[in-house]
């Protein structure tokens, strides 16, 4: 079978990218304008970018997760696609700064977003987070969060395209290739511990409350981002076979994202569940404040409930029910659509988490979120579809490549 | 159930089971089923069996447990027997939740289980004839049954044309049966092997 290793970007594809990058930059420019300075000291437009920045930075960078996991569990199935994995995966490197110079002039501009840079005087519980919550360590560690998730993940895309034009001697070195790969992945996997799944989401969005806190707070936000990460692969993998790329990745493949999707979209409702509940159960004041603004209460508004309870669905029982069936996970019209309503409801479910802290009495959603919104989805297609093109679309050397092309559900 | 006739084809191997299986299809011979040693993943599609409905079985049992115990637990604590819990409401979803999802998750397994072990006709204290018992070791055992049209040395002589290393012919029941196995039936007859030392 003549296959087509290298993927040209299509004209359309790059005016949408191109396109929804231009919308992106306009809506940063008349947000700015609208709400960059003034009475909330450009709270509600650095709230918007904080939100955006972050939410798409991790979802590709789980991406990167997704690869090492898989290295380290010896999967041989992702391997037909793996190159797309890579190619989202270089997404962290501009999304990563533009997310740095976000978090910065949140810290340096101070516009508001994090209270805890100027406590009231007296604030007990504030003084006694000082130590973790300072200029210092949230720049020192988010500097080293982003560097490092791009160093490590440029180490596992040159390990697999080392491999393009110098296959593998025999076995002995395959075995050898296997383990470095393992090596660096499992350096990547504790860092994204130390990171994601624990102190990075506590400093960049957890600390907008600064006086609430809670411990399942990182693993929330981790399967909020994997899912939405599996659901980006889907959508590009999906994409690139309807353009005839990918021709040994088969709807077997598509079966295994679509798990993916189903599984973690559950796994989120079980943090969210295990989160809510315990807040709940407890109902102490300085925890239920989270939920107040969120769903309804007696001492609040309830501005959020509506768009809570919306995003619960669409993230928990839509997966849940359309998901479930053998064929829906094998049908590329029902994944894709999946996808597109994961990725937009753990972006809603971002969105609470930032603003229904900073203005718990209206929401304020509107185009302005969803133009920067677009702009980020127009940066992620642009730097993907670029990455693709400089690779092989297979990674033909590998040693797992043949059990995934004969991979069976 | 009914005692039948069936032509029994065995192969050491599953490659060329898989062969064999095509060409039993093609040729029109009535496949009873195909016993192998462990899953063999896409045989049940080379066998041209349905997808199974167990699923399905499990999505309905599923949804028993979940509404009976929410109804149970809402009729206990609202109706029945109210009482104050920390100063929570009586009907207190959220403390459900846990209970409810496993009381869900056991009804959909234990009910899967019981499915599956009618579908396969296995059970505790029940009998199944076993074709070949290395079917269970190292042997694909495959299973023609004999119509009233059949000629079954023909079929014999196929089986071995497409790869089998070893045919005979059995009577057999097909069901499950309560007690024991035949007195007569010597399961290890003339499969004694000398072990040398």
């Amino acid at each position: 079978m003549a296959i087509k290793e290298f993927f040209d970007i299509p004209a359309r594809y790059r005016t949408w990218s191109m396109a929804l990058m231009g919308v992106g930059i306009l809506s940063v420019i008349v947000g700015f304008i609208l709400y960059g300075t003034g009475e909330h000291h450009g709270m509600r437009f650095w709230a918007s970018l904080l939100q955006n920045s972050t939410y798409f930075l991790l979802v590709t960078n789980a991406a990167m997760f997704f690869i090492c996991a898989t290295t380290l569990a010896f999967g041989g199935w992702q391997i037909v696609f793996r190159r797309v994995t890579e190619a989202i995966s270089v997404a962290v490197i501009p999304l990563g700064i533009i997310a740095l110079i976000v978090l910065f002039a949140c810290i340096y501009l101070d516009p508001h977003v994090y209270h805890w840079l100027n406590p009231e005087k007296g604030d007990k519980i504030l003084e006694g987070k000082s130590a973790f919550l300072n200029k210092g360590f949230y720049s020192t560690w988010t500097i080293l969060t982003i560097g490092l998730w791009m160093v490590l993940g440029n180490k596992m895309r040159q390990l697999s395209r080392e491999l393009d034009n110098n296959p593998l001697p025999d076995a002995e070195a395959g075995r050898k290739y296997i383990f470095k790969n393992t090596v660096w992945a499992a350096i990547f996997i504790v860092w994204f511990a130390l990171t994601v799944m624990s102190v990075t989401p506590w400093f960049w969005l957890m600390s907008i409350d600064a006086h609430w806190f809670s411990t399942m707070y990182s693993w929330y936000t981790f399967a909020s981002t994997f899912v939405a990460g599996m659901a980006l692969i889907t959508i590009f993998v999906v994409y690139l076979k309807n353009q005839g790329y990918l021709e040994y990745t088969n709807e077997e493949h598509i079966h295994d994202l679509g798990k993916f999707m189903f599984a973690f979209s559950i796994f989120w409702t079980y943090l969210w569940f295990a989160q809510y509940m315990l807040i709940w159960y407890a109902n102490m004041p300085e925890e239920t404040i989270y939920f107040n603004s969120r769903i309804t209460s007696k001492s609040h508004s309830g501005a959020y409930t509506g768009l809570y309870w919306f995003m619960f669905c669409i993230n928990f029982i839509a997966p849940i029910l359309i998901l479930m069936r053998r064929g829906s996970k094998r049908n590329y019209t029902t994944v894709t659509f999946m996808a597109i309503v994961i990725i937009f409801g753990h972006w809603l479910d971002f969105y609470q988490m930032v603003f229904a802290s900073l203005f718990p009495d209206h929401v304020t959603l509107n185009l302005f979120d969803f133009g920067v919104a677009a702009g980020f989805v127009g940066l992620i297609m642009f730097s993907t579809a670029k990455a693709l093109t400089k690779a092989p679309l297979i990674a033909k050397n590998h040693p797992f490549i043949k059990e995934s092309i004969i991979h069976h559900t | 159930m009914a005692v039948k006739k069936f032509v029994v084809g065995c192969f050491d191997e599953e490659g060329p089971l898989f062969d064999a299986v095509k060409k039993v299809r093609k040729s029109g011979y009535k496949l009873h089923d195909v016993y192998t040693p462990f899953p063999i993943h896409g045989l049940d599609q080379a066998m041209g069996l349905r997808d199974t409905s167990i699923h399905t079985a499990g999505f309905l049992y599923a949804l028993f447990g979940t509404t009976s115990m929410l109804s149970f637990m809402t009729w206990v604590f609202t109706v029945d027997w109210p009482f104050n819990v920390g100063g929570k409401p009586h009907f207190a979803l959220p403390a459900w939740i846990p209970i409810t999802f496993e009381f869900t998750v056991l009804c959909s397994c234990v009910g899967m289980v019981i499915t599956f072990m009618y579908l396969c006709q296995l059970a505790p204290f029940v009998k199944k004839h076993h074709f070949h018992l290395r079917s269970t070791d190292d042997l694909f055992v495959m299973v023609i049954e004999c119509t009233p049209k059949t000629n079954e040395s023909e079929v014999s002589s196929f089986l071995t044309s497409i790869g089998a290393k070893e045919v005979n012919t059995q009577m057999a029941e097909t069901g499950w049966w309560l007690g024991r196995y035949d007195r007569e039936q010597k399961l290890f007859e003339g499969q004694s092997e000398t072990v040398s030392a």
